[in-house]
C-alpha cells in the first residue's frame, strides 16, 4: 500500500507542451507512472513524448479515463486549471506551479470543498510512492520503496530528508507546498499514513511560519499510533519581515522554530536538528 | 509588498472610506504651505515602511502654524529602524472620542479571509493580541459570498453598542473587504479607526500590504514601490528571479528551495559558522541566474567562502555548474567555492566542474563543514 498515488493512478499533465511539463511528463512516464495524456487548451490533437494532448480536462478524462492531474502552467493560469480538474471530478490534483495569489487558492479550495477532488500544493514538488508512481518533479533516484512516510512543506529539503531514510525506504513521500494556503496539510497526510499498513514510521518536515506544525503535533499526540520524527527548517532565520500587525494577531505570536520544536516534543515526536540525524533516530524508533 | 500610509489612503478615498483632510510633502516648506492651505491645526506623520514610527518620534502634533516647517524638517530625513523618512503626511488634527482596530487577513488554518476588530485599538494592538486575545473579535468571511452586511453590523454592535455606529462600521468594513479582494492585499488595516465628536468614523491610519504573488495582474504596483526602503541587492535578486536576504555572517550560500536554504543556514550555524545570506535560486534555474546569484553574494565584503547546495528536481545541476564556471570567468572570484550538487543531472555537473577550482562535497554536512572551515573556521 501507499497513500495518494499508486499503480492505479491515471495521470494527465496540464501544460504538457511547455518545457517543464514535457520534461517531467517524460520523467514520470519513464518512472512507471501511468501517464495517459496531457492538456493544453488550443493544442489538442498534438502528441508530446508519445502522449495525446487534449484541449480540455473533461475531454482528456472522457478519452483516457484519467483520475489525476499534475499542473505545470504559469500561476496566472493555474487557478483555472485547478477549477477545471474539480469540475471534471478528478480524485487528485497536484499543483506544481509557484507564485499563486493567496486569494486565488482560497477561492479554488472553497470551490473544491465537498467534492471528491483533493488538491495537493500549490508550489510543491508533488508526491511519490517509490516503485509505483511518481506524480511530481522529484529526482527519482533519491527514493526507494520501503516503510517510511514523509510529509514536508518544503521542496528540495524533502529530497534531502528522503535520501536520509534510504536504509528503510519510503511508502510515500508527499510535498504539501510552502504557501500560506494549501490544499492538503500535515494532518491530512498524517491521517492517511496512520491508516496505511505499509507505513511504519512518519517523518514530518516543517518550516517556520504559521501553526500547521503545532496543530499536526496535537493530532499526533491524540491519534497517531506510529513513531513520528520531526524536523523544522529555519532555526536561524531572522524574524519575518513580512509580518504585519494582522499576521501577528492571527498567529497569536506563534510560528517560530523553538515553539514548533516544543510542540513536537510535547507530542512525543522525536525532533531531529539536522538531516544526517534522521537515519540513526529512525533506527532507534523502529 | 508594503505601501505607505498616504498611498493606502489614496485607495481608501477611491473606495469611499473617510480619511482626514491631509496631503503628502517631501520638503519642509512644502509641508508648511500644505498646512496653510488646510488652515487648521495639523499632525506631521513620517511616511516609512516600518511599524513603531510614533514611538520613534516620527509623528508630531504641531502646536502653532509657524512651527510646521521646523517640525516637518525634524521628521524628514529621520532614521526610523534603519529606514530614512523621505515624505511626511500633513494631516488635520481631529477630535478623537474613541479608537478601534479593524483589519483583514487570510487565516491560514481555516483557509479563508477573516475580519478582525477590537475596541482596544491603537499602538498596542500586538500586545493586546498576545496577552488578551479574547479582546480581538474574529469573523470568518465566506470566499464566495464575501463579507456579509449582517456580519459586519454584528461586529460593529459589539464594538460600539450603537446601531448607527454599527452601520457606519459595516460600511467601512465591507469597503475594506472589497479593497482586500480587488487589490490583492495580504493585509489591510485601520489602526486606529476613530470615532469623532460628531459621531462619525474616520480612518486615522491605513496599512496595506499587497500579495506579491499577484503582481502579474497589478502593473500599477511598480510605480507605487518605494525602492529606497529596500536593500538594493534584494531588489536586483528579485528582478533575476532569485530570493536573497542579506545576513551578517561570512559564509555565502546558494541553495535551491527555501526550505533547503533555511536548513543549510541552520547547519552552518550548528557547525559554528555564520551564514552571510539566504539565497534561493528557485526552480527552472538557468546559468545566467547563477551568474547573478554569485555577483550579488560577492557584493557583500564579509563573504569569505561560498557554499552551493543544490538538490536537483526542476533545477538541473548541469545548469548550476555551467553558471558557476561562467561566474568564475566573469568575476575572477577570489573566495573558495564549495559545491554539493545532487539530483537531476548531477553526473553531468560533476563532469563540467572536473578540473575547476570548485571544492566538491558529497553530502550537505560535508559541504557545510568544508565551507565553515574555508571561511576561517568555527567560532
Amino acid at each position: 500500500m501507499s497513500i495518494l498515488v499508486d499503480k492505479n493512478t491515471r495521470l494527465i499533465v496540464q501544460g504538457i507542451t511547455g518545457r517543464d511539463g514535457a520534461f517531467h511528463a517524460k520523467a514520470m512516464k519513464e518512472y512507471g507512472t501511468q501517464v495517459v495524456g496531457g492538456v493544453t487548451p488550443g493544442k489538442g490533437g498534438q502528441f508530446v513524448e508519445g502522449l495525446p494532448v487534449f484541449d480540455s480536462v473533461e475531454d482528456a478524462v472522457k478519452k483516457t479515463g484519467a483520475n489525476a492531474s499534475i499542473i505545470f502552467v504559469p500561476a496566472s493560469f493555474a487557478t483555472d486549471a485547478m477549477y477545471e480538474c474539480v469540475a471534471s471530478g478528478l480524485d487528485l490534483v497536484v499543483c506544481i506551479s509557484e507564485g499563486m495569489p493567496t486569494m486565488d487558492m482560497v477561492k479554488v479550495l472553497d470551490y473544491a470543498k465537498g467534492t471528491k477532488t483533493r488538491i495537493l500544493g500549490p508550489n510543491c514538488p508533488g508526491v511519490i510512492s517509490p516503485g509505483r508512481a511518481k506524480v511530481g518533479i522529484m529526482p527519482a533516484a533519491s527514493f526507494k520503496p520501503g516503510c517510511v512516510g514523509v510529509v514536508s512543506r518544503s521542496g528540495t529539503l524533502t529530497y534531502e530528508v528522503a535520501s536520509q531514510t534510504a536504509e528503510f525506504g519510503q511508502s510515500t513521500v508527499v510535498g504539501i507546498g510552502g504557501d500560506p494556503v494549501i490544499g492538503t496539510n500535515f494532518i491530512d497526510c498524517l491521517k492517511m499514513f496512520n491508516a496505511d499498513l505499509e507505513t511504519k514510521a512518519i517523518v514530518v518536515v516543517g518550516e517556520i511560519g504559521g501553526t500547521d506544525e503545532e496543530r499536526a503535533a496535537e493530532w499526533v499526540k491524540a491519534n497517531c499510533r506510529k513513531p513520528v520524527l520531526g524536523f523544522i527548517a529555519g532555526q536561524t532565520a531572522p524574524p519575518g519581515k513580512r509580518m504585519g500587525h494582522a499576521g501577528a494577531i492571527i498567529s497569536g505570536g506563534s510560528g517560530t522554530a523553538p515553539e514548533k520544536v516544543k510542540a513536537f516534543e510535547a507530542a512525543g515526536i522525536t525532533v531531529v536538528y539536522e538531516p544526517a540525524e534522521i537515519g540513526p533516530k529512525l533506527k532507534a524508533r523502529l | 509588498m508594503k505601501i505607505h500610509e498616504y498611498q493606502a489612503k489614496e485607495i481608501f478615498v477611491a473606495y469611499g472610506i473617510p480619511v482626514p483632510r491631509e496631503r503628502v510633502a517631501s520638503k519642509p516648506a512644502e509641508a508648511a504651505a500644505l498646512a496653510r492651505e488646510l488652515g487648521m491645526q495639523v499632525v506631521i506623520k513620517a511616511q516609512v515602511l516600518v511599524g513603531g514610527r510614533g514611538k520613534a518620534g516620527g509623528v508630531k502634533k504641531v502646536e502653532s502654524p509657524d512651527q510646521v516647517e521646523a517640525v516637518a524638517g525634524s521628521i524628514l530625513g529621520m532614521d526610523i529602524k534603519g529606514l530614512k523618512v523621505n515624505k511626511v503626511l500633513v494631516s488635520e488634527c481631529v477630535d478623537i472620542k474613541g479608537e478601534t482596530y479593524v483589519g483583514i487577513i487570510v487565516d491560514r488554518a481555516t483557509r479563508a479571509p477573516v475580519l478582525m476588530a477590537s475596541s482596544a485599538g491603537g499602538v498596542e494592538i500586538e500586545e493586546v493580541a498576545r496577552t488578551t486575545p479574547e479582546k480581538i473579535l474574529k469573523v470568518p468571511i465566506d470566499p464566495a459570498a464575501g463579507l456579509l452586511g449582517f456580519q459586519a453590523r454584528n461586529v460593529g454592535m459589539a464594538l460600539y453598542g450603537d446601531a448607527k455606529l454599527a452601520r457606519a462600521f459595516a460600511g467601512i468594513a465591507q469597503k475594506l473587504y472589497r479593497i482586500f479582494v480587488e487589490k490583492d492585499c495580504s493585509l489591510i488595516e485601520i489602526n486606529p479607526l476613530v470615532k469623532l465628536g460628531d459621531g462619525s468614523l474616520l480612518a486615522l491610519d491605513a496599512k496595506i500590504n499587497f500579495d506579491d504573488n499577484a503582481d502579474f495582474r497589478h502593473k500599477e504596483w511598480e510605480e507605487m514601490r518605494d525602492l529606497s526602503a529596500e536593500e538594493p541587492t534584494e531588489v536586483e535578486a528579485k528582478a533575476a528571479g532569485l530570493t536573497y536576504i542579506k545576513l551578517s555572517g561570512n559564509v555565502g550560500c546558494v541553495v535551491n528551495g527555501a526550505g533547503l536554504a533555511m536548513a543549510t543556514m541552520d547547519l552552518i550555524k550548528r557547525y559554528g559558522g555564520e551564514p552571510a545570506n539566504f539565497l534561493d535560486v528557485g526552480g527552472s534555474s538557468s546559468p545566467e541566474k547563477m551568474v547573478t546569484a554569485m555577483r550579488i553574494i560577492l557584493s557583500d565584503p564579509n563573504v569569505k567562502a561560498i557554499l552551493i547546495n543544490i538538490f536537483g528536481g526542476i533545477t538541473r545541476c548541469d545548469d548550476i555548474a555551467t553558471g558557476l564556471l561562467q561566474a568564475q570567468k566573469q568575476a575572477d572570484i577570489k573566495v573558495p567555492l564549495i559545491a554539493r550538487l545532487t539530483g537531476t543531472n548531477a553526473e553531468k555537473a560533476r563532469e563540467i566542474l572536473k578540473g575547476s577550482a570548485v571544492t566538491p562535497a558529497d553530502t550537505m554536512a560535508d559541504a557545510v563543514k568544508k565551507a565553515v572551515a574555508l571561511a576561517g573556521g568555527a567560532k
